[in-house]
């Protein structure tokens, strides 16, 4: 099949067959990262615009290596040293921007939504880099990669999400993801980090660590959103790492042994995850960084060379 | 030599006086003279053809931000009542939170003025409870009484300190003014976007549960049997306050709701194209929330519909959704929406609606109009059934455009607005 969207802004709208053809896609290219030259020509004469406003190392940066091994023009846009410290609206900016013909427009923005009024305004490809507490569809991809790549398919995988799931993109985008390719998904934390109705999107809930992680092939620890958190959720940092901190102790005792230990990052070490966890032979976490490239190849290339961007 | 003036051909509504049939509209010097029945003009009339139209008492709104003084950008009393004029409004009343604040005598003085020499539909100011809408001290309430104002409220926030609130309902007591609540508890609400459900769930919007409101009517019930008062709860919007407000009118508590046309028919599901014009307070509610509210229109539960036309400019809108301003401009669309969705629809009939847009307004604030009675100022509010319409907010007399419902096809439409006998809109 072959790609017809303009924009990739969720993964709620997207069916099954898609979000395979761009995991497809994604490990089709993993090989770019082990050539000693490192630059294909698929974008070239094509031109990206990060817009960050949000700070972000890890997404930015996998972003702007994509672009560059693709040979694409790549132009970093951050917030803070922009006009929009200036007092310019988000939608004025995007104009200028859309004005300069960038083909693909990467945004990272604080508010759910801001991807797709982007979308909507401007002609050219958007990508939603994470978008408030909504979705982040390319970290979910990079998720997929991940786990097919060690377990070696989707269907029937047991997969438990820890942690602040309400105040968390990563968790809602691999939930849509996770449900539509055939995963079991349990989300788990203190009821107060788990939005009300969540039971809708599919999921089972749990509000004991030890329950959550009992049988599943994968745990995926969330940090604490401390940027998005109201305050009053939970009574202190220290309780919650008490009954919420995954340790070598309680995999040891709960988990399966071929568990996979996955973080979006970045992490908040003794706090969700000891160090021996995060370091430690169940961890995919450098692999995840790692196939972030990957994947954000490949929504470029699809993006850039779909006809919806092209018409 | 008094001037006379015949509404010929139409169908008379009028639900103060039991009144719906055809009737012939005679009007000297401005006021009702009597309702005839269909036949030739009096000698000397001016004649209007409203043959085919549904002629009914001047709509009353009694739930409008005119933001003049201090937000002339957004709306003033001159736009603001022609788009009341435009959509079949012959009166309203504007509520306080300008800049500064409708808190004290000249600011009420002001927008009295201002709608004598500027605007085209009756204004009837509403005074602040608190100083600065500040919900710390009270705002000079007996001279603002005295100065026009027809109700107290401190609408776009809640009054937080009970025992404040307690105290404004007893002083107000003796101008039977009644205070009107914008009920929504901050600590529960803090911070929100939109309505806490599925929606927000799948958005990761910042969102207020039901209870928020719920709790702050829950509350105001409470006050409104301590102290006697009557308390009006501006613009309901669950399901728990329209069962709250239900058994406490059954109980005999001086409590009063409204409406407004957009929670009668929209949903959060609105949200989900990030649209800032699907943002307002109280937000856009669950489906169940809507059912309820339209089963509290049609047993009477709900009083009145009111649009709380909150105008505010495109750029406020446009942007990221939760950084949107809370609001949207109601006046030019109202009565299109509760013909095409509400009443054709079935879940009130037409008189009834026209009695929620006129005598029952009246009723709650004391307000002269609402009736088509002889000797009643002749504020008239003529509809066409059948007329076609798209909403267009460019064409909107009202100096904002952002209303949910730009697009939207309907049938049913105010087609002409006189005051005092005047033709004010067309």
């Amino acid at each position: 099949m072959a790609w017809t969207r303009k924009d990739l802004l969720t993964m709620r709208e997207l069916d099954a067959s898609e979000i395979t053809l761009l995991v497809d896609t994604a490990a089709s290219l993993q090989e770019i990262a082990g050539r000693e030259i490192k630059k294909v020509p698929a974008l070239r004469g094509k031109t990206v615009v990060n817009l960050f406003y949000e700070n972000s190392t890890r997404t930015r940066t996998s972003f702007e290596i994509a672009g560059k091994w693709l040979s694409a023009d790549v132009i970093n846009f951050s917030a803070s040293g922009s006009s929009a410290a200036k007092g310019e609206s988000f939608v004025d900016t995007a104009k200028n921007i859309e004005a300069m013909s960038p083909d693909v427009v990467v945004v990272r923005h604080s508010s759910a939504g801001a991807s797709e009024i982007l979308a909507r305004q401007l002609r050219c490809s958007i990508v939603n880099a994470g978008d408030g507490c909504h979705e982040h569809p390319t970290q979910a991809l990079l998720d997929l990669l991940t786990i097919r790549e060690k377990k070696g398919h989707f269907e029937g995988l047991q997969v438990a999400i820890v942690g602040d799931i309400a105040h968390s993109r990563v968790a809602r985008s691999n939930i849509h993801a996770m449900r539509k390719l055939g995963m079991t998904v349990t989300v788990a934390g203190p009821p107060t980090l788990i939005p009300p109705f969540v039971g809708e999107l599919g999921v089972k809930v749990s509000h004991r660590l030890e329950d959550a992680i009992r049988d599943v092939d994968v745990i995926m620890m969330l940090r604490m959103q401390h940027e998005r958190m109201e305050p009053g959720l939970i009574p202190s940092t220290r309780e919650y790492s008490r009954y919420w901190g995954l340790t070598l102790d309680r995999l040891a005792k709960h988990a399966r042994p071929d568990v996979l230990i996955m973080h979006p990052g970045p992490v908040n070490r003794g706090v969700e995850l000891s160090p021996e966890v995060a370091d430690g032979p169940y961890s995919v976490i450098l692999d995840q960084v790692s196939k972030g490239v990957a994947v954000r190849m490949g929504v470029l290339i699809l993006l850039a060379g779909s006809k919806a961007a092209q018409a | 030599m008094s001037k006379t003036l015949l509404l010929k051909g139409g169908r008379v509504i009028d639900p103060a006086n039991g009144v719906d049939g055809a009737h012939d509209v005679v009007i000297v010097d401005g006021r009702i003279d009597r309702l005839s029945a269909p036949g030739p003009a009096p000698k000397g009339a001016d004649i209007i053809d409203v043959s085919g139209k549904v002629v009914c008492p001047g709509f009353i709104d009694i739930h409008v931000h005119f933001r003049e003084p201090g937000f002339e950008y957004k709306e003033t009393v001159a736009s603001g009542t022609r788009a009341a004029a435009a959509g079949g409004f012959t009166a309203v009343a504007c509520m306080a939170n300008t800049h500064p604040v409708n808190d004290n005598r000249s600011i009420t003085d002001y927008i009295l003025a201002k709608a004598q020499s500027e605007g085209v539909v009756r204004v009837y100011p509403i005074g602040a409870v608190t100083r600065g809408l500040e919900g710390k001290e009270l705002a000079e309430l007996a001279e603002l009484a005295e100065a026009g104002c027809v109700a107290f409220s401190d609408d776009g926030k809640c009054v937080t300190n009970a025992g404040l609130y307690r105290r404004a309902m007893e002083y107000t007591l003796p101008f039977g003014t009644p205070v009107i609540s914008h009920a929504e508890d901050g600590c529960l609400a803090r911070g929100y976007a939109m309505h806490e459900g599925v929606v927000s769930m799948e958005l990761g919007i910042p969102a207020a549960p039901a209870a928020a409101e719920d709790v702050m009517v829950a509350r105001d019930i409470v006050l409104a049997e301590l102290t006697g008062a009557h308390v009006h709860i501006a613009h309901l919007s669950t399901a728990g306050a329209v069962r709250m407000v239900r058994e406490a009118k059954a109980r005999g508590v001086r409590v009063t709701a409204e409406v407004t046309p957009h929670h009668l028919v929209l949903t959060d599901e609105a949200v989900r194209t990030f649209d800032g014009n699907m943002k307002m307070a109280p937000p856009l509610r669950s489906k169940r929330d809507m059912e309820a509210l339209l089963e509290g229109l049609a047993d009477g539960t709900i009083d009145c519909i009111a649009t709380d036309h909150a105008p505010h400019a495109t750029s406020e809108k446009e942007g990221e959704f939760d950084h949107a301003a809370f609001g949207i401009v109601g006046l030019e669309t109202a009565v299109s929406i509760l013909l095409d969705r509400v009443v054709s629809a079935g879940v009130i009939s037409l008189p009834t609606m026209v009695a929620r847009l006129t005598k029952d307004p009246a009723r709650l604030l004391s307000l002269p109009g609402g009736s088509l009675a002889p000797g009643a100022a002749a504020d008239i509010t003529v509809l066409d059934l059948a007329a076609k319409v798209t909403v267009a907010p460019n064409r909107f007399k009202s100096k904002s455009r952002n209303t949910p419902f730009g697009g939207w096809e309907l049938t049913g439409a105010p087609v002409m607005t006189l005051v005092g006998g005047k033709v004010v809109s067309p």
